[in-house]
């Protein structure tokens, strides 16, 4: 479904920087049973932030309140594995907009995009230097502009550029999605589908 | 002319438009649904009022969240039940070909996919599931999706894609005996890790990949997303046509000899390029385990799990907790170890091969007493044919439990769960963090391994245990 327009998001952001973060981490099977889109964001990595009694664990970052914001510093091969676009809506639904990571799973950053949360692919060495300024300053800014294609540490001006390609990024600024541009060549699909029968 | 692979002879085949500087506009033959990924995507399509563009492309099954005992009654979990009852409603409402829990082709949408011979080579085929790469072993190009391009595909049958860049993985030689295509697998993820294929369409090739049978074919493709690649693929054949033969969609009389004219003609160009090429050799190989909570993280069965000589920051405390998690130590061998559980099933590893493969090995042992076994095949048809051969009275003398068709301890979406703490070794895909249950401890192996852990009840080299 069409989402929010996304253009320009300056927010502080929440530290993550285990690796291998697969989407069973992110949303464990067992909370797939919906069968409509709401409510994922309170099953968000589930077994890391709640013990087997339903308790918060004081350890995992989502129940430490000095992080907060729209924006998710990821660390290295984030959303492998299963394919389940839950994992998408339980980080929209949970309120984040934006994961930064230096390396993201394919299957996940397609999920990203389709429902309008921005994946940035930003260097190793520039994800640790977020990574760190939030560690020490968790009030630290950071700012996201898909006009201008560049994350930038507010506080010390370091930023640095991402790759969007220009379909998707008009997509995001308008919040359309590619079922609206589908829909627009339906004759076009309907000749092709005559030639693979 | 330019030389190109396999995978850009299909990939262009079925390029409506390409978008400039955007994705290409991909038409999919044939669309898997199942009924965990594809509610929402119906919902969307009743909210923008769009229908079903092509019904007879799309095929369904509920494999995920059903129970594997008690097939014929109602489900008992409320939420599973209601996702299988509005596939079944979806199904009947747009015409879409669905088969249901009980009836003779239901199982693992991509198990029943070529059991049936809906997979065919040169197809493109999409699923809301991303072991949807097990149909790479036909010659086609097979990926999982995300819910929204399973709305996109059932209102136009096309999806948005930038075509992948290619690697090709060549294994020459002859496997040793006792060594499986899931050993292949397992030992190649373990060299280029986890991420190693992410960005990447990989074509498997080799004469080792050429001797194996489609269903081990099928093993080695299913597993191509666990080091990121978005599928694998592996050139079609006279095995392929062979097992294609006969099968309920294949096409048949002049029809079939065409079709295998035009599939014989599917196979990469010599002199093509790929971005990026590995060689192993099939010799090299040996039975394979994984220590870890990724697939990338797998040894030798009578290997030693790595020390952290090398790692520093995040990536060697990613690795101490990952073996916290699994309870183990750096530099230790995991021979010996004990375990409680053994799982034979999954699209990786549920079809009749692997069955006949297990039960091969076990006849006439029993299983060890602290070991819990399950076997559950991956459709009704491998189940008929299990019991038709004297496989499930092998199996069940020697202490298995058989079960019915269904992702089952896979995803532990049923209540097919490991307990917290305990070890599985499973012949499934993923051995990440809570995967068969919250807290449980999974170890990937092949099914014969598994049929070794299962009659000592410890980790075990399968050919120190039976005769080759």
């Amino acid at each position: 479904m069409a989402y929010d327009k996304f253009t320009v998001l300056t927010s502080t952001a929440v530290p993550l920087p285990a690796e291998n973060v697969d989407t069973d981490q992110i949303i464990p099977a067992r909370f797939l049973k919906a069968t409509e889109r709401e409510g994922f964001g309170d099953n968000l990595f589930r077994d890391w932030r709640y013990d087997v009694e339903g308790n918060p664990k004081k350890d995992f970052v989502l129940n430490d309140p000095t992080f907060s914001g729209k924006i998710l510093v990821a660390g290295k091969n984030f959303g492998s594995g299963s394919s389940r676009e839950h994992a998408v809506w339980a980080i929209y639904d949970y309120g984040f907009r934006c994961v930064v990571s230096s390396f993201f799973a394919d299957i996940f950053k397609n999920n990203c995009l389709n429902i309008g949360v921005l994946p940035v692919t930003v260097s190793p060495e520039f994800a640790d230097k977020l990574l760190d300024a939030i560690t020490n300053d968790p009030s630290t800014e950071i700012d996201v502009s898909i006009p201008a294609q560049t994350i930038t540490l507010l506080a010390t001006g370091d930023s640095e550029s991402f790759d969007i390609n220009s379909y998707k990024k008009e997509n995001m600024q308008n919040g359309f999605d590619d079922i609206d541009y589908l829909l627009n060549m339906e004759s076009e699909i309907d000749e092709f589908e005559k030639t693979r029968q | 002319m330019e030389k190109t692979t396999l995978f850009d002879k299909i990939w262009d085949a079925h390029v409506v438009r390409s978008v400039p500087s955007g994705p290409d506009v991909f038409f999919i033959d044939k669309h898997f649904i199942h009924e965990v990924t594809s509610p929402v995507a119906f919902l969307n399509l009743e909210k923008r009022g769009v229908t079903v563009k092509y019904p007879h492309r799309t095929i369904a099954t509920p494999d995920h969240n059903v129970p594997t005992i008690h097939q014929d009654q109602t489900i008992k979990d409320k939420l599973s039940r209601m996702q299988v009852e509005r596939l079944r409603d979806n199904c009947k409402k747009y015409g879409i070909e669905l088969h249901d829990l009980g009836s003779a082709h239901h199982g693992i949408v991509h198990v029943i996919g070529p059991e049936l011979g809906i997979t065919q080579p040169g197809m493109t085929i999409v699923c809301g599931d991303s072991h949807t790469s097990t149909h790479g072993a036909f010659g086609a190009i097979a990926f999982g999706i995300g819910t929204s391009e399973v709305e996109m595909v059932l209102a136009t049958q096309c999806i948005m894609q930038s075509k992948p860049k290619k690697m090709r993985i060549t294994v020459d030689g002859e496997l040793g005996a006792g060594v499986t295509s899931k050993d292949i697998i397992l030992y190649i993820i373990s060299k280029i890790s986890a991420a190693g294929a992410t960005g990447y369409f990989v074509e498997y090739a080799g004469s080792a990949i050429q001797s194996l049978s489609m269903e081990a074919r099928m093993t080695i493709c299913n597993m191509s997303i666990e080091m990121g690649a978005r599928g694998g693929l592996i050139a079609p054949d006279e095995t392929t046509f062979n097992y294609l033969k006969g099968k309920q969609y294949s096409p048949s009389g002049k029809a079939w000899d065409q079709a295998v004219a035009e599939w014989s003609a599917l196979r990469t160009d010599e002199d093509a390029v790929f971005d990026k090429e590995f060689t192993f050799d099939a010799t090299d190989i040996e039975p394979m385990i994984t220590y870890g909570t990724n697939p990338g993280m797998g040894i030798k069965v009578k290997g030693t799990i790595p020390t952290t000589e090398g790692m520093e920051g995040s990536n060697k405390t990613s690795y101490l907790k990952s073996l916290d998690y699994m309870g183990f130590a750096p530099g230790e061998p995991v021979k010996g170890k004990k375990v409680d559980y053994v799982f034979v099933g999954s699209c990786t590893n549920g079809r009749i091969e692997d069955i006949r493969s297990v039960a091969s090995f076990v006849k006439g042992h029993k299983k060890a007493d602290n070991i819990t076994a399950w076997i559950v095949p991956g459709s009704k048809e491998v189940e008929k044919m299990a019991h038709e051969e004297g496989l499930v009275k092998i199996l069940e003398e020697a202490g298995f439990e058989l079960r019915q068709p269904g992702c089952s301890a896979c995803l532990a979406m049923n209540d097919d769960k490991i307990p917290s703490g305990k070890y599985a070794v499973s012949t499934s895909n993923r051995n990440f963090e809570g995967r068969q249950g919250p807290g449980a401890r999974t170890m990937l192996a092949s099914p014969l391994t598994v049929a070794a852990v299962a009659v000592t009840g410890m980790i075990t080299d399968p050919r120190e245990v039976f005769e080759s």
